[in-house]
């Protein structure tokens, strides 16, 4: 009965400390996710948002020195980086990578195509492709000639955000982890942005949306809301713990914090 | 230093010992460069790494060695290289073979050509066309001190000839394959003439291949014309095996107005080094050259090019690139000149390389002498490694790492690839390309050749 319960649930990550260059970022993180539910994860800078979204992903800078990250029954650690995508873990980059001499027909045809293929389908040929990529481009509406440039080059930086939202899309993931996708963006940009994340949302998948501020959940309604502050998960709460961060600001949690500390 | 004086010595002999039946098969005028052209061989020699322009490049290995000569064709050879004709079917072009340097007397299929049009053996075309090439012949080397111009001017006798009249652009590329085959160790030099007078046009593709597994260095001239707004494409690929040293000297000569775009792509050979130079002179002439090589195991791939503005208001722009592997090594020298008068000039070069292991290395060199004032000149250079974020940028969309790094080279390589005007030429490059990264390229595609692996 038990285990029954436990496979239901999308992400299990626990006691989960990490190092970057020998300094210890993530100090004993746990969260859990279910499908269907929107997670947010929320910090001021530095606190280690990022490192935890590189973990899931798979990034090697970042050394894991304790805890487990369970993806639906399975040792996510263990997992190459594509093998992670192709089980369909996706993260959304705060700062995605231009890639000159990459067409982004070539990289999201290739992307796709690994994919159907770990999944035992047929490759997309490619009129189908771009059939597929044209409804979808609609969806995020990012405009046509970026498509068949090289990937992220010479994008700006909301054009590189909705890309982003844009890849997730094609790839339909089970788990999206979108890492600061707001910063930067003006408010149709993030309107653009949220509304993508909404329409692909189903029952059966999972979004953890990292941010510093806000705003963005006023778009993207989370289910659950974490702040993460030095390395650990100091508080977690529904929707309305957003709403009093962007209040009262970050200070309060610190403070917080640092009371609690043990001398 | 014995060594050296010793190669120097050797070439000197073989040019004594054979000028005789060098001259008797070759025109009177290529044989009226010979004498001076030893006389500079004498003073210079083969070119050592003591030597600025040679300082990453060690030729004693593949100079300092026996090899057979090969200064008079025989017709038998020639009936071996017809079995060996290029068959490209969807690529349109007047195609002709040089056989170990020699223009093969049944190139027939090029013969008929319309408007005062000539393709053919520089040999005959230096007897028959004395007046149209004594012009021209020897004139664009701009007083050139290269030991191994010197010694491809005293020996050579045959190579290319075209001639592309007034007002005319030849109405489809012309594709010069050369074989090197023999079942000696084998040196050869030949020499190319092209003129493209005034208004006139043509493309040309050549493709170097080596087909017995026997040691070859080549040593080839090609010189240039290109008259006031004519336009002048070129487009080398290079694939010969590990034993194979090829050594080329491109000298390209622009008049006002005129327009060439060169392409270099190296896919394999021993030990490779080409000399590109680009003499602008005339007002508004344009001249593009872009590089690109891929090297691997002991390979060693050196691109000299160097850029003369003489006049005012013209550009020149320089790309290469270079992929090494293994213990592969490579060079850029590229030399931007810009003379007191030429005002105005645009002169951009930049050379970016990529080591895939710690073996591997590069020499870059950016050379800029400016003497007016009123230009806009760049250039910039790096060497480095494929980009961890890009790689893992594309493992986290589900690309398996060899794929994702096969996309990243092909990615950096096709920045060269795609300045080819020929479209179905830019997309043969593409699957050559692609093919040479994954390490199955055994035949060039372009020409059909099946080159022996070493």
């Amino acid at each position: 009965m038990k285990d029954n319960r436990n496979n239901t649930i999308m992400l299990i990550i626990k006691d989960l400390k990490a190092a970057v260059g020998g300094k210890t970022i993530l100090k004993g993180i746990s969260i859990e996710v279910k499908p269907g539910e929107i997670h947010a994860i929320m910090g001021p800078n530095g606190s280690g948002k990022s490192t935890l979204a590189a973990v899931i992903a798979g990034r090697e800078f970042v050394e894991v020195t304790e805890g487990t990250v369970t993806y639906e029954g399975r040792n996510l650690l263990d997992m190459a980086p594509e093998d992670r995508a192709k089980e369909g873990i996706f993260l959304g980059f705060q700062y995605p990578i231009e890639i000159p001499g990459v067409s982004m027909v070539n990289f999201m045809k290739t992307a796709v195509n690994e994919q159907r293929k770990h999944k035992g389908l047929e490759p997309l040929s490619a009129s189908e492709f771009l059939k597929l990529m044209s409804e979808k481009k609609e969806l995020v509406e990012i405009n046509s000639a970026l498509a068949n440039r090289s990937v992220n080059e010479g994008f700006s930086g909301g054009e590189k955000k909705k890309n982003e939202i844009f890849q997730m899309s094609l790839l339909e993931p089970k788990l999206a982890i979108l890492d600061e996708t707001d910063s930067g963006l003006d408010i149709d940009a993030l309107r653009i942005v949220a509304n993508g994340v909404n329409m692909l949302k189903r029952a059966d998948n999972a979004t953890i949306v990292i941010t510093h501020y806000q705003r963005l959940l006023d778009y993207i309604i989370p289910d659950v809301v974490h702040v993460l502050y030095d390395g650990r998960i100091v508080k977690t709460a529904g929707k309305e713990l957003a709403i009093e961060l962007e209040a009262k600001g970050y200070d309060w949690i610190k403070q917080s914090v640092e009371k609690n500390k043990p001398s | 230093m014995n060594d050296l004086h010793k190669n120097n010595d050797h070439y000197l002999n073989l040019y004594n010992i054979n000028i005789k039946r060098i001259s008797e098969n070759s025109a009177p005028l290529i044989n009226s460069f010979r004498k001076d052209a030893i006389a500079g061989f004498m003073k210079t020699g083969i070119p050592t790494r003591r030597n600025e322009a040679y300082k990453y490049t060690n030729l004693d290995p593949w100079f300092n060695h026996e090899y057979k000569s090969y200064f008079i064709p025989d017709e038998s050879d020639f009936a071996k290289a017809e079995e060996f004709s290029c068959d490209v079917t969807d690529l349109d072009v007047y195609n002709l073979i040089l056989y170990n340097g020699f223009y093969l007397t049944n190139n027939g299929n090029i013969s008929e050509l319309p408007g005062g049009i000539q393709i053919s053996s520089l040999k005959e075309a230096a007897k028959e066309s004395e007046d149209l090439i004594v012009k021209h012949y020897g004139q664009y080397l701009n007083g050139n001190n290269d030991g191994l111009v010197h010694l491809n001017t005293a020996m050579a006798t045959d190579g290319v000839f075209i001639y592309i009249p007034e007002g005319i652009t030849l109405d489809k590329p012309v594709q010069v394959v050369n074989l090197v085959q023999a079942d000696e160790d084998m040196l050869s030099q030949h020499r190319n003439l092209i003129i493209v007078e005034k208004n006139a046009g043509i493309t040309l593709i050549v493709c170097d291949h080596t087909l017995s597994p026997k040691k070859f260095l080549t040593n080839a001239v090609t010189e240039v014309y290109v008259g006031e707004n004519a336009h002048f494409d070129i487009m080398r690929v290079q694939n010969e095996h590990n034993d194979a040293c090829k050594i080329t000297h491109t000298f390209i000569h622009q008049e006002k107005n005129s327009r060439v775009t060169s392409n270099n792509i190296t896919l394999h050979g021993g030990l490779v080094r080409n000399n590109i130079y680009h003499y602008l002179n005339g007002e508004g002439a344009d001249s593009n050259s872009y590089g690109l090589f891929l090297a691997d195991k002991w390979q060693h791939v050196d691109n000299y090019v160097s850029v003369d503005h003489v006049f005012p208001n013209c550009s020149s722009n320089q790309l290469f690139k270079g992929v090494l592997d293994e213990m592969a090594t490579g060079a850029f020298n590229g030399k931007i000149y810009v003379h007191k008068d030429a005002q105005k000039t645009m002169a951009y070069q930049r050379n970016n390389n990529i080591l895939l292991t710690d073996d591997a290395k590069m020499d870059t060199r950016p050379q800029l002498e400016i003497y007016a004032d009123d230009v806009k000149c760049s250039h910039g250079a790096t060497v480095g490694r494929l980009d961890d974020d890009a790689l893992f940028y594309m493992q986290s969309r589900g690309i398996n790492k060899r794929d994702a790094l096969l996309m990243l080279m092909f990615g950096f390589a096709h920045e060269v690839i795609r300045n080819i005007k020929v479209k179905a030429l830019e997309e043969r490059m593409d699957t050559l390309v692609m093919q040479r990264l994954k390490g199955e390229l055994t035949q060039c595609a372009l020409c059909k050749v099946r080159c022996p692996k070493i």
